[in-house]
């Protein structure tokens, strides 16, 4: 059991080709739950989905394009990032979203092998534009509960929530 | 006088500083709402301004005129998540941030089975994973009891309990020793999802064949074919039947038809013939023309 032998504290990359700063991500697959083992090779992959995911999220929420999210995107977690976008356009407004670190805890793979759960710890920054204008940047830390499935090439994110425990904002 | 003076020029100043102090601006916002509950955001400082409310999963804004509370009504925000608060006005930018929780009535199950169809008899052979939800498609992540159940052609139930952990349960159970549709069902509270498994025979439990002279040609027909339940194995399952002979070996594969596979082949002294299906071996012939 690849998955559960070790904390692995693996330091990953982000995938080439980026233009902003590469977020820190670290790793922890030692906590898995479920009879089914998390092959290295797969531990890859989702990590991989995962965090090009939110390069995805980023590229739509600041372009306002529901398009960018296709690729990484399924199911609810991509209904309700689209329905956001198209608030967004509605409102004149676009956020961007640059994450900064990830603490990423592999929590679950089903025993079918048809959906991974994992918690990230992740910190990043929100800015707001209305009609162009910068509002403001807001530092963000949130734990957010991801589900991801596997689909036709990849492991995509189907559910993508904060959880209520773990986060803390900046108050006022 | 001149001490008199600069004790109310003094005192001037600081109750001046004391109203500044008052007016200073801040945002009161709830910690945790419900998903799709009205909520408040109270704001002190005066004047206009723009109140955003963002997160991934749903983004708000409203037109601030005057100091008080800016009441959202209920559905107002609906996706569980974590949201930042902005609220800016001509004398500055103010920010926060407050979680909306998943409501914690179940609503819609995501239920994973598999396999959809495997042989009888296989332990641990069936499982499923699911994952509950609220009735705005929120994971719910508080413990949430769930029960499974397997029922198979029998009628027979296999049953299991788990209780969610971060939104999601699952469960292993074995296939039966009867071959049939049974129905695998996740069920939280009057909330079910039903999937279809089918068990089918597994590999043959004996393989026996005849043999019998049918001019220059041997009739090789096996026994009926079943499992080690007494299942019949299901037509189209390939059988193997091999001839050796002294230069030479013909292997053809015929198909079960009616729980027996026939086949004839060319008749040579001294031949032996074999049978074979999937891992099990056969009986032996041994021929003399």
């Amino acid at each position: 059991m690849l998955g559960r032998s070790a904390i692995a504290g693996v330091w990953f990359a982000l995938a080439s080709g980026l233009v902003a700063a590469q977020p820190a991500v670290q790793v922890d697959a030692s906590q898995v739950q479920g009879p089914r083992p998390l092959e290295e090779q797969t531990k890859t992959a989702a990590i991989r989905g995962y965090l090009k995911s939110w390069q995805s999220m980023s590229g739509a929420f600041e372009q306002n394009r529901i398009d960018l999210l296709d690729a990484d995107f399924v199911g609810a977690a991509k209904e309700k990032m689209a329905d956001t976008i198209g608030e967004q356009i509605k409102l004149g407004i676009q956020t961007r979203y640059q994450d900064r670190s990830h603490h990423i805890q592999f929590v679950f793979y089903s025993p079918e092998g048809l959906s991974i759960e994992l918690i990230d710890q992740v910190e990043y920054d929100v800015q707001v534009i209305d009609h162009g204008k910068p509002i403001s940047t807001v530092p963000t830390s949130a734990r957010y509960i991801v589900v991801m499935t596997p689909s036709e090439t990849q492991w995509s994110v189907r559910v993508m929530q904060a959880d209520s425990q773990g986060n803390r904002s900046p108050g006022t | 006088m001149k001490a008199i003076l600069t004790l109310l020029a003094a005192s001037l100043l600081l109750a001046k500083l004391q109203a500044a102090w008052a007016q200073e601006e801040t945002l009161r916002l709830p910690k945790s709402i419900e998903a799709g509950s009205a909520f408040l955001i109270e704001h002190s400082g005066g004047g206009e301004g723009t109140l955003y409310i963002v997160g991934p999963s749903q983004v708000l804004k409203r037109d601030v005129k005057a100091e008080g509370a800016v009441y959202f009504p209920a559905r107002s925000l609906y996706d569980a998540g974590h949201y930042n608060v902005i609220f800016t006005q001509a004398s500055g930018t103010k920010s926060g941030s407050f979680d909306v929780a998943p409501i914690s009535a179940p609503d819609k199950l995501s239920f994973f089975a598999n396999p959809s169809r495997l042989p009888i008899g296989v332990k641990h052979g069936i499982t499923g994973a699911v994952y509950v939800f609220d009735a705005y498609g929120n994971l719910i992540t508080a413990p949430t009891p769930v029960s499974f159940e397997l029922s198979s052609p029998s009628g027979g139930i296999q049953k299991d309990r788990a209780t969610t952990s971060i939104g999601r349960a699952w469960t292993e159970m074995d296939s039966t020793s009867q071959q049939g549709s049974g129905k695998f069902v996740a069920q939280v509270g009057e909330l079910k999802s039903e999937r279809i498994i089918r068990q089918v025979p597994g590999d043959p439990c004996t393989l026996k064949m005849n043999a019998q002279q049918a001019g220059q040609q041997v009739q090789l027909q096996t026994e009926p074919v079943r499992d080690c339940s007494g299942n019949a194995i299901p037509d189209g399952t390939i059988v193997t039947f091999t001839e050796t002979y002294a230069g030479g070996q013909s292997t053809v594969d015929v198909p079960l038809k009616r729980d027996v596979a026939e086949v004839k082949l060319p008749l040579h002294s001294g031949a032996k013939f074999t049978v074979a299906s999937g891992v099990v071996l056969g009986n032996q012939i041994g021929w003399q023309k």
